[in-house]
């Protein structure tokens, strides 16, 4: 049974970071909790996330238990597909056509609770309003930063969810003679 | 048990061309156990309602139109995103204002813009409820008052006598107002309102009036104050 958690290299280091043995794995679950909890509180207090992030994990149920990733991964798509354009809209300095870009990724960080990419957005966009292009430049090279900040950490809490998950659903030996 | 199947008729059709913003409302929707169904533009809407874009709003006449189909599914309340490219959320209000087979259904306005004259111009237009984006699970206990005010207004325009028509229709903007003060669904059948309740309805139509401009102004605030306002539909009242 050990054998299944040496091939988890990660979770052996979260675990091995705790000084904790191996075999107590419940214990590991709720750390993995505070772990997950300690990351979401941190980026609540740096204003990464916003309360629509709550909003959204509180969307997730047993009928949708997938929704979160679910809108996550479609947020990351097409976020990195406005970038991109972004950028090269910003080269033939197609302001309009930016503002409804910014218009877009503004409206689906709001949604999914980025704080500060959408505040960013914001601030580009008002530099798009005075075809600013220096500043331009300075807000998508911010919100490029923003953005990349904001999907780490959100990767870094999806992992420590799925290992949560996979904890907890473990059943050794000693534990099911004691049911 | 009984409830549950009731609530499950009614239907909303979400209109937003974010995709991401659909899958939420669809999810909100679904949660407050609602039928849905997402589309992603305004002519889309229209299409599912059984109007094609050309169409004038009288159904009696056939359209030539290969698309109009008469409205096959019930669909209790529209929900639409303000801006969209080509037919904006305000368009697809006015047309389904417009035409007398979808005029009585509810319009719900979303917007992640906090813009007074916007604001004003949806609601003047019909609009019964604005909702700031993005829009949360407390928003939706607006809509079924919208819902079931409909329903019951079909429901008593096909059985009933003129007289009590003209009665019912007297009684819809009372019924709005106590609807959209409270909040809360009260029971389901209109009764017949006594002078005084009627007074009080009116005092607080005018407390409502009040808040209403209050909420206007609080949204000239900077937009980072996310504590939002809401609108209702009140300003329709005579």
């Amino acid at each position: 049974m050990n054998k299944i958690w040496l091939s988890s290299g990660v979770l052996n280091s979260q675990l091995a970071k705790t000084g904790l043995p191996l075999w107590m794995l419940g214990l590991g679950a709720d750390l993995l909790w505070a772990d997950m909890n300690r990351l979401l509180a941190f980026l609540f207090h740096q204003g990464v996330l916003d309360e629509q992030f709550l909003q959204l994990q509180q969307l997730q149920d047993e009928a949708s238990p997938n929704f979160v990733s679910e809108v996550l991964n479609i947020y990351f798509h097409e976020s990195e597909k406005l970038l991109t354009n972004l950028r090269g809209l910003l080269m033939e300095r197609e302001y309009k056509k930016m503002e409804i870009h910014l218009n877009q990724l503004m409206g689906s960080s709001s949604s999914i609770g980025a704080k500060r990419v959408t505040n960013v957005c914001v601030a580009f966009r008002a530099a798009t309003h005075h075809t600013n292009r220096a500043g331009c430049l300075h807000a998508l090279e911010m919100l490029e930063h923003e953005y990349c900040y904001l999907k780490n950490k959100l990767h870094e809490l999806f992992q420590i969810e799925q290992q949560r998950a996979l904890v907890a659903g473990v059943r050794y030996p000693e534990q099911n003679q004691n049911q | 048990m009984g409830m549950a199947a009731a609530e499950s008729q009614f239907h909303v059709l979400a209109v937003d061309d974010s995709l991401i913003d659909r899958k939420l409302i669809e999810r909100l929707l679904k949660t407050s156990s609602y039928q849905v169904t997402t589309v992603d533009s305004g002519s889309k809407a229209l299409e599912f309602l059984g109007l094609s874009e050309t169409d004038e709003s009288n159904p009696s006449t056939p359209s030539v139109s290969p698309n109009n189909h008469h409205q096959e599914v019930e669909v209790n309340l529209v929900i639409t995103d303000y801006c969209m490219p080509g037919m904006t959320g305000y368009d697809l209000l006015k047309k389904i204002k417009e035409s007398s087979s979808l005029r009585n259904i509810p319009v719900v306005i979303m917007s992640s813009e906090n813009v007074p004259s916007r604001i004003n111009r949806c609601l003047e237009e019909g609009a019964e409820e604005f909702f700031l984006k993005p829009v949360r699970l407390s928003d939706l206990n607006k809509l079924k008052p919208h819902m079931k005010k409909t329903k019951l207004k079909d429901q008593k325009q096909g059985t009933s006598e003129k007289l009590e028509n003209s009665e019912v229709q007297q009684l819809q903007p009372q019924q709005q107002i106590q609807n959209d003060l409270q909040g809360v669904p009260k029971s389901q059948d209109p009764q017949p309102e006594s002078e005084s309740h009627l007074e009080q309805q009116q005092q607080s139509l005018q407390q409502a009036n009040n808040n209403k401009r209050k909420t206007i102004e609080q949204g000239l605030s900077p937009e980072t104050d996310r504590t939002r306002p809401r609108y209702s539909g009140i300003a329709t009242v005579v």
